[in-house]
């Protein structure tokens, strides 16, 4: 299959970038679209030009780490998977194919297309843990959880922080991934101690990183790789008020 | 209370804002609209029922207070969230796509400021009479304490520029209604909880009501058809 393909270069954060035209040849329908761009680097090396940096680790969907816009979708027109199990088979041979990075104003472009996502990890560590004292662990079945409760909880835990939630929304909103972590302790016995503090400050967190608000266009769920439901965002907003009306002690 | 002010102006609290006053405007267009339906049982129906709005002057200014406090605090939030969207993604894709989010979600805005420019002029056509200052408010010849509202609204929607126009802003408030009657569960944190098949359709329905509800009554007038007395 050959490919037209428009992708954002970039050379540094400061950098003003431009789109450049690149031909992808004879690429196999099975590969995968970083193998993809694989090809197209070995060509670009091959000439002695500098390759299109982007990130990639596991290769296999589970590591949030490959992050392309593809034609305007998060991890390209398949549902349910992250770039790296996007297969070139999925497009029609010839298409012109636009890659770019995440545009979100909390995700600053290194380069070319690859954006930093520290924003989520502050996130995370501005509450999305629980805090467990050191000692003898106890029986795992004196911690009863419903099984409805159990699965919920997987569900959300099942954000793999990729940020396609943020990339699709129409204004960069974190809301989907902060509710999934929220939600997903909020859902477990061990998230209990903390439940209320740990919405405040995630939620906090979140609008100090500069993403937008959630204004329910549900773009987030359709691009979750994960598959993740807007129902956690409702989640995330009932725990936020109990959160903020109960405020456990603090002011 | 410092706690209460953060919840109120943060990302996730600015939506229980956003969704408890848009409950109660659609709350208050759905009771409009009832009032304005009673037109069919006649022109005395319709004038007894604007007479008897006005019989409490005290309770009607609270209403419209409230109303408009309401209606303010409303705009004030959108704005404000629209400007922080703009903000949180100062670079554009150069391909835009769109997976799910339907038309009247991705244009609220759009939609809310038709709404708003529509509210002002329907103010100045029934309330301040300005638009069509010859039909306004004339009083009743068998009962002068009583104001011929129902023979205005007969001759301002005869016109078909001022009849269209409202055909027009209604179908403009029922998209915004067909998202924001849905969204405001989503944000009262209501999705999820087993009603989600009321959360999905309500604000299409609520929609859909409102704009066959507040249109047939310029349609069927432009129409030729007059209310019985």
């Amino acid at each position: 299959m050959n490919f037209t393909l428009h992708i954002w270069r970039q050379k540094s954060p400061t950098d003003a970038g431009r789109t450049v035209t690149y031909d992808a040849r004879d690429i196999s329908p099975d590969m995968s679209f970083l193998e993809m761009l694989d090809v197209v680097n070995a060509e670009l090396i091959e000439k002695g030009q500098e390759p299109i940096a982007f990130d990639s680790d596991c290769r296999e969907g589970i590591c949030g780490s490959c992050c392309l816009m593809i034609n305007g979708i998060p991890h390209g027109p398949e549902r349910g998977v992250a770039t790296c199990q996007t297969y070139m088979r999925v497009f029609r041979d010839g298409q012109e194919i636009y890659i770019e990075p995440w545009r979100a104003r909390a995700f600053p472009l290194l380069r070319d297309l690859i954006v930093d996502r520290g924003a989520f990890d502050r996130i995370v560590q501005a509450g999305g843990y629980v805090s467990v004292n050191t000692g003898g662990a106890q029986d795992g079945n004196c911690l009863p959880v419903a099984k409805t409760d159990a699965e919920r909880a997987m569900d959300a835990a099942a954000c793999i922080g990729c940020g396609a939630c943020v990339a699709a929304c129409k204004n960069a909103s974190a809301m989907l991934f902060t509710a999934a972590k929220v939600s997903h302790l909020a859902l477990l016995p061990q998230g209990q101690p903390e439940r209320r503090q740990r919405v405040r400050n995630m939620v906090e967190q979140m609008d100090r990183e500069g993403f937008g608000t959630c204004t329910n266009y549900y773009e987030c769920e359709a691009a979750c790789p994960k598959e993740i439901s807007v129902q956690f965002i409702a989640q995330l907003n009932r725990e936020y008020l109990a959160g903020c009306l109960e405020g456990d002690g603090e002011k | 209370m410092k706690r209460l002010s953060r919840m109120v102006l943060s990302s996730v609290g600015s939506k229980y804002i956003m969704a408890l006053t848009g409950l109660g405007l659609m709350i208050f267009v759905l009771a409009h609209m009832s009032g304005n339906l009673l037109i069919y049982g006649g022109r005395g129906a319709l004038n007894a029922y604007a007479h008897g709005l006005t019989e409490h002057p005290f309770l009607l200014w609270m209403a419209r207070g409230g109303l408009l406090t309401v209606f303010l605090i409303h705009l004030f939030f959108a704005l404000r969230t629209w400007q922080e969207n703009q903000s949180a993604r100062p670079i554009p894709y150069a391909h835009e796509a769109t997976i799910q989010a339907s038309w009247a979600s991705r244009h609220m805005l759009l939609t809310g400021v038709v709404i708003l420019l529509f509210v002002i002029y329907h103010l100045l056509h029934f309330t301040f009479g300005v638009v069509d200052a010859d039909h306004f408010k004339k009083p009743l010849l068998d009962n002068p304490k009583q104001l011929d509202v129902a023979g205005m609204v007969i001759a301002g929607f005869s016109n078909p520029i001022i009849s269209v126009s409202y055909i027009v802003a209604q179908v403009f408030l029922g998209l915004h209604l067909w998202h924001g009657g849905s969204s405001f569960l989503q944000h009262l944190g209501l999705n999820g909880r087993g009603y989600d098949v009321a959360v999905n359709r309500v604000g299409a329905a609520v929609g859909l009501v409102v704009v066959v509800g507040n249109c047939s009554i310029p349609l069927a007038i432009l129409m030729g058809w007059t209310p019985g007395s």
